[in-house]
């Protein structure tokens, strides 16, 4: 599993001040694998995403991403290699157009420098029309098209959770990390959104690491869920599993009730 | 940067160009004719306006770092040149004041000294970019404020350049042809760039900056470029406005200075056009209503009373337009989630 598995943490710890957010959490993910971390609030798994990203430091552990190293690397290196990531609390760009949000995402495809930028040269002409295209092609397949050249952060609040996912695909990620995508959308936004994260793994052959607090749909879409709490894993294993342990029960579900 | 086959991707702009080098010269040689040198000058300080607000909104509009030291790098565009300009250029083209290809060798050597003066600009548009990646909003724009100080503070104090006599003696190299020219090319090297992988990263930071290194965006890089391109062009005006006008003093790049160039950003609403149209209107303006003195008989000159409220009438009128794209944006609440 080790040899073949796209992320690994390796024992990460991170500490805030006297706090650790994280605690010596080990984690591998497989290619195509989509795992889910859930956990009460404060149980340190947007921390996780940051740690991977390099937005935060790691007090201890290792970070490797197909193979390579990546713990302590600057967010948009870590990016680069081809990881993208969505926010819990929406960070689209929101004075700029759809388009150009995809387009901004896509910089790392971009080939020319500045002087070329100026002169409108060749190579930018054509960059320029591939991106354009590929950014229209994206946006069909999210039926965003028709809402191109309209502001971000005029769309509805469903829509663009679904255009900060389809941003973050524009960088050409293996790895997508998906913090609460269901967050404020309602049960048909929410099935319908379970659809598209399975999709996606088939079509872009993404994994997938998500955070959510809707348990169907957690249930519905994981390989494997890992339950935190105090930035510890008390639980790992198949969404069965998961849904049976008492540890996890008792820290985050819940007893049902009879 | 010319590969054969590049050339022809700009075959069919080349009307466009010559037809713009056409008017240009027209200009050149016709505007003279017609206008007194007073009007003459507030044209060359208009296009001298349009490149530096031009540049300051790539930093302020696009980049959104708030800058308020802009007259600095055009301090350094036009001490530099100058300086080079009164200590050799005047002797160095002393053998061509007679000859006809003269006015030709002068626009080259001018042009050279734009070059200079640029990346003199530049270089300090990296020493302010640097703190750039540290400092935000309120806290940039008073380390950039600092910069500009410190700018004018050393040139008062550097003999070698006048001190706080100012520079004399600087050669009237500036054409309107280079002037104009300078302009349409800044305006339109800017535009070109806002167009682009490269503004788009800029646009980018501005909106979200946690984002945009995500998306594999290199906001340290890209701010400290927005910083030294702007600085770069402001230095560009400051060798022709130092070039046209003869004498450069260093309370000319001071705190107000900075604050027109903002002043004109804001108005133009970060938008590179309107920034543009912005620029020669607040430099037009000013000087049109010294007329209303004469006109009203008045006793006192009340032009920037005047001046003032049609500002305020402005920012009131057009206000979300004004201020859409150029003050730091605060989050509108997490909306939901």
């Amino acid at each position: 599993m080790a040899e073949s598995a796209l992320l690994e943490l390796a024992s990460c710890t991170v500490r805030f001040g006297g706090l650790t957010a994280v605690d010596d959490l080990t984690l591998d993910v497989a290619p195509q694998e989509l795992v889910s971390l859930i956990g009460p609030n404060g149980a340190g798994k947007t921390t996780v995403f940051n740690a991977i990203m390099g937005v935060y430091p790691l007090a201890s552990g290792g970070i490797r991403l197909a193979g390579r190293d990546i713990a302590g690397l600057a967010p948009h290196r870590v990016a680069k290699l081809g990881v993208g990531r969505t926010f819990q609390n929406i960070r689209l760009f929101k004075g700029i157009t759809v388009l150009d949000n995809l387009r901004a995402a896509m910089h790392q495809d971009g080939d020319y420098d500045l002087l070329r930028a100026a002169a409108r040269s060749r190579t930018w002409a054509a960059t320029e029309s591939r991106l354009e295209a590929r950014a229209m092609e994206l946006l069909a397949v999210f039926g965003l098209q028709a809402r191109a050249e309209e502001l971000a952060g005029g769309l509805p609040y469903g829509e663009q959770r679904r255009l900060e996912i389809v941003r973050a695909l524009a960088t050409g990620p293996q790895l997508l990390l998906l913090d609460e995508p269901a967050a404020g959308m309602n049960p048909a936004e929410t099935q319908h959104l379970m659809g598209l994260i399975r999709s996606l793994i088939e079509r872009y052959s993404l994994t997938i690491l998500l955070i959510e607090h809707d348990m169907k749909l957690v249930m519905g879409v994981s390989d494997r869920v890992v339950v935190l709490n105090y930035g510890r894993e008390i639980a790992a294993g198949t969404p069965q599993e998961i849904a049976r342990d008492p540890a996890v029960i008792e820290a985050y579900l819940g007893e049902p009730v009879h | 940067m010319s590969t054969p086959p590049a050339w022809s991707h700009y075959l069919p702009r080349l009307g466009l160009y010559a037809g713009v080098a056409a008017v240009l010269l027209l200009v050149n040689v016709g505007l003279p004719r017609l206008l007194n040198a007073y009007l003459l000058q507030i044209l060359v300080f208009a296009a001298c306006n349009i490149i530096l607000a031009s540049s300051l909104n790539l930093v302020n509009g696009v980049a959104g770092q708030f800058s308020i030291g802009h007259a600095g790098f055009m301090a350094i565009g036009a001490y530099m040149s100058a300086w080079v300009s009164v200590a050799y250029g005047k002797t160095w083209l002393a053998p061509y004041a007679d000859q006809p290809c003269g006015p030709l060798v002068v626009s080259a050597y001018l042009m050279g000294l734009m070059l200079l003066g640029g990346v003199a600009a530049a270089v300090g548009g990296l020493v302010v970019g640097l703190p750039s990646l540290r400092l935000r909003g309120d806290y940039l724009a008073i380390a950039t404020l600092g910069f500009g100080e410190i700018i004018k503070v050393v040139l008062l104090n550097v003999e070698a350049v006048g001190g706080a006599t100012g520079l004399k003696g600087v050669p009237q190299y500036s054409t309107l042809f280079l002037v104009f020219g300078a302009a349409v090319v800044t305006v339109a090297a800017l535009r070109n760039i806002g167009n682009s992988i490269h503004g788009r990263a800029l646009l980018a930071i501005r909106e979200d900056e946690t984002a945009a290194e995500a998306l594999g965006i290199d906001s340290a890089h890209y701010k400290t470029s927005a910083f030294v391109i702007g600085a770069f062009f402001a230095g560009v005006a400051g060798c022709l406005y130092a070039h046209y006008t003869q004498f450069i003093h260093p309370r000319s790049f001071d705190f107000m200075k900075s604050i027109e160039l903002v002043l004109i950003v804001v108005l133009g609403g970060g938008k590179l056009r309107n920034v543009a149209i912005a620029a020669a209107a607040v430099t037009f303006l000013p000087e049109g209503l010294r007329q209303v003195k004469d006109l009203l008989h008045l006793q006192t000159d009340p032009r920037m009373v005047i001046y003032a409220a049609i500002l305020i009438a402005v920012m009131l009128l057009r206000r979300e337009r004004v201020l859409q794209a150029v003050l730091p944006r605060r989050k509108e609440g997490a909306s939901r989630g």
